[in-house]
């Protein structure tokens, strides 16, 4: 039996998947990365390792992906998280056409074939807006925890309109609605309206093809998934595993060299 | 023939490039230190030709400041302008050029000449505003040279129509104004003997400038169009109408000719054949050009090369027999080309896909120039409805590297690779069923 891992080391988490032939999940792991990336690479592997009750040995090949992805120093060769994205999307929700990925400072719009081949891609530039930064900004600001954004935002009647399109200027913006008495639910929920705008401008850049899937770590916010659905006027799907499609896509790559190489060898 | 002299064949064009390059920037040196001003001019319609037959030092701004980017210079000089008041939106080479100028000409290859003419053409509208600058901070002359019919995505008269015949009137007319003004500037009588023998010139080096971009049709590439290119446009523009040109540009295809013949490439691995739209990014030259040759990639066509070199890529001959008709004939069909191919490049592209076996597209639009970006997504989009090519889109800058994400960029260099190689292997596994 083959196993192969996946490590997905992103600007705020580090995620390691570990899958056999199948494709079935053996075991994960989510960590911060924190300052040291090559030690959450390692870290994570480690913890997928004994989450699959596997060795090191048992692992034949590796991938690294995310903007870390050369730090995964015990690795055996890199891709990118746009093509492990697509690749992991399409595995798990094989209808998949758009993917969107929403990540801690990024986000990607990919456009996928069926098997799953990359056929144009966008990503939001330099500047942080529209990704999960923009959260982690409104967190700060409303000294609210990441993980109650979404359902606190779900809570609003009247939602307010955040017209900056820049993080750092997002935090003066959020005080000045709380200055003028508005409700944090109502604010937030203008958060997570102003994230998904910017986000399907880049999905139309790519062009919006059913089924669309989220993946990366904002997927878990249910607020995002909601504001989504509704502007994009579909049913995106979403699922458990979407913070770790990076690291699925990456494992599957890893599988698919594991399968030549032992080809090869034979 | 030895490695050694193999070695050498291939990299001549880029050694006498390089030595050119920087044999222009002594004489503009020595102009400056002899306390001589010159004519300043732009790479569309420079017309050199005539500058030179009144032996005025030409200094082409572009250039010069591009260059303070490609030696990493150019932060300082973007940021005193900024600290003067220009806006971070407005063109980077203008606000190198205002902080050099404010610096008595201090560049980083020398010192530049003061503006003592400034020819502008409408090809381009910070052209304009540039020129302006030098009259208020030297009160240089300007001379517009106004070429009408540029915008016109391939509608615009060609010669043999009677509308063309009357814009090349209207041009012709200018020229002749021009040719007043260089005599009252330099003090000298226009020599038109001497304008037939830079045209000459300027024929030669059109005739193999062509000749070369087409050696590119027969693998392996002789040249990159982004790296070995852009030495080649320097000497394209700096040297135009005169005999180093002239020189230069013969002994160039005779190397890429000889490249050809012998089935020798440029690059150390080709594996993808590209195509690049836009201006380089300057700032991180050579890591820009390391992210695509990483994976084999080879520009074998650039639009920089097209629109950037004065119209010499058309190998338009001048008709000597009638210089000055000819000059406005020639440069009507010069700009309004440049102008098609900066604005409307899948055109051009559209119709050398083949011919040049092109597998990949790459869109770079900068950030502080409006002009050549705006409009590119959409130049994009129709390419990806004419043709299943991948393409990437990259956004940075040519001069301001403040804007630039190395490894955001590499992230998507990456991942249009990777998307390329995909779509190889699985056409390769459709084939083998």
């Amino acid at each position: 039996m083959i196993h192969v891992a996946g490590v997905d080391v992103g600007s705020t988490q580090t995620k390691a998947v570990i899958i056999d032939e199948e494709g079935a999940t053996l075991g994960r792991s989510l960590i911060d990365t924190g300052a040291d990336v090559v030690k959450a690479a390692e870290n994570s592997f480690a913890l997928a390792l004994g989450d699959a009750g596997l060795a090191p040995d048992d692992v034949s090949y590796v991938i690294g992906t995310g903007y870390g992805r050369y730090k995964v120093t015990f690795g055996d060769d890199q891709v990118t998280e746009i093509s492990c994205h697509g690749r992991g999307a399409v595995h798990m929700f094989p209808g998949t056409r758009t993917v969107i990925d929403m990540g801690g400072q990024d986000t990607k719009a990919i456009a996928v074939s069926e098997t799953g081949e990359i056929v144009d891609f966008c990503m939001n530039d330099k500047c942080a807006a529209g990704t999960g930064r923009f959260l982690g900004a409104a967190s700060a600001a409303l000294d609210i925890p990441l993980d109650d954004l979404g359902p606190t935002a779900l809570r609003a009647t009247k939602p307010v309109r955040i017209s900056t399109t820049c993080t750092v200027f997002a935090e003066t913006e959020i005080l000045s609605w709380l200055g003028k008495g508005k409700k944090i639910e109502d604010i937030l929920m203008g958060v997570h309206q102003s994230i998904s705008s910017r986000s399907i401008g880049l999905l139309r850049r790519v062009g919006i093809d059913e089924e669309v899937s989220f993946t990366g770590g904002v997927a878990r916010n249910l607020g995002m998934v909601h504001v989504l659905n509704e502007n994009l006027e579909l049913e995106m799907n979403v699922s458990e595993e979407s913070h770790f499609m990076g690291a699925l896509g990456a494992a599957l790559y890893a599988m698919d060299r594991a399968r030549s190489a032992q080809e090869a060898m034979a | 023939m030895s490695a050694e002299v193999q070695n050498e064949m291939m990299r001549r064009g880029n050694r006498e490039g390089s030595e050119l390059f920087r044999k222009w920037f002594q004489g503009l040196n020595q102009a400056s230190d002899e306390g001589k001003s010159a004519a300043y001019v732009f790479v569309m319609g420079s017309l050199a030709e005539i500058l030179h037959a009144f032996d005025m030092p030409i200094v082409m701004p572009e250039i010069t400041s591009l260059q303070t980017a490609v030696r990493r210079k150019s932060a300082d000089l973007l940021n005193e302008a900024e600290d003067h008041g220009y806006s971070p939106d407005i063109c980077g080479y203008v606000k190198a050029d205002y902080a050099i100028q404010s610096r008595g000409g201090e560049h980083p290859l020398g010192r530049l000449p003061k503006p003592g003419l400034a020819l502008l053409t409408n090809a381009c509208n910070t052209y304009l505003k540039w020129g302006e600058m030098w009259g208020r901070m030297f009160d240089t002359p300007l001379f517009t040279l106004d070429i009408p019919g540029t915008r016109a995505k391939g509608t615009q008269s060609w010669p043999g129509d009677p509308q063309f015949e009357t814009e090349k009137r209207y041009v012709r007319a200018q020229i002749d104004e021009l040719i007043q003004t260089c005599e009252e500037i330099t003090g000298k009588e226009f020599d038109i003997e001497r304008l037939k023998q830079n045209l000459e010139y300027s024929n030669r080096m059109s005739a193999a400038w062509k000749g070369i971009l087409e050696c590119n049709k027969k693998g392996p590439a002789v040249f990159n169009a982004l790296t070995d290119g852009t030495v080649y446009l320097s000497v394209n523009n700096v040297w135009r109408g005169t005999e180093e040109g002239a020189e230069y540009f013969e002994r160039l295809l005779e190397e890429k000719r000889w490249m050809n013949e012998n089935r020798i490439g440029a690059a150390k691995e080709e594996r993808h054949r590209l195509a690049f739209i836009g201006v380089p990014c300057y700032p991180i030259f050579k890591e820009f050009s390391e992210l695509f040759t990483d994976w084999g990639g080879v520009f074998v066509i650039s639009t920089y090369l097209w629109f950037a070199s004065g119209g010499n890529n058309l190998g338009v001959q001048y008709d000597l027999e009638d210089p000055l008709d000819s000059l406005a004939e020639v440069t009507l069909i010069h700009v309004r080309d440049a102008m098609d191919s900066m604005f409307h490049p899948e055109q051009v592209l559209l119709e050398n896909l083949d011919d040049f076996g092109i597998e990949g597209v790459v869109y770079h639009p900068i950030k502080s120039c409006r002009t050549i970006s705006t409009g590119l997504a959409d130049n994009r989009r129709e390419l990806m409805e004419k043709t299943d090519l991948p393409s990437l889109f990259i956004e940075s800058d040519m001069m301001d590297k403040r804007v630039i994400s190395v490894a955001q960029m590499k992230n998507r260099v990456d991942a249009f690779f990777e998307g390329i190689e995909m779509r190889k292997a699985t056409r390769l596994q459709e084939a083998a069923q």
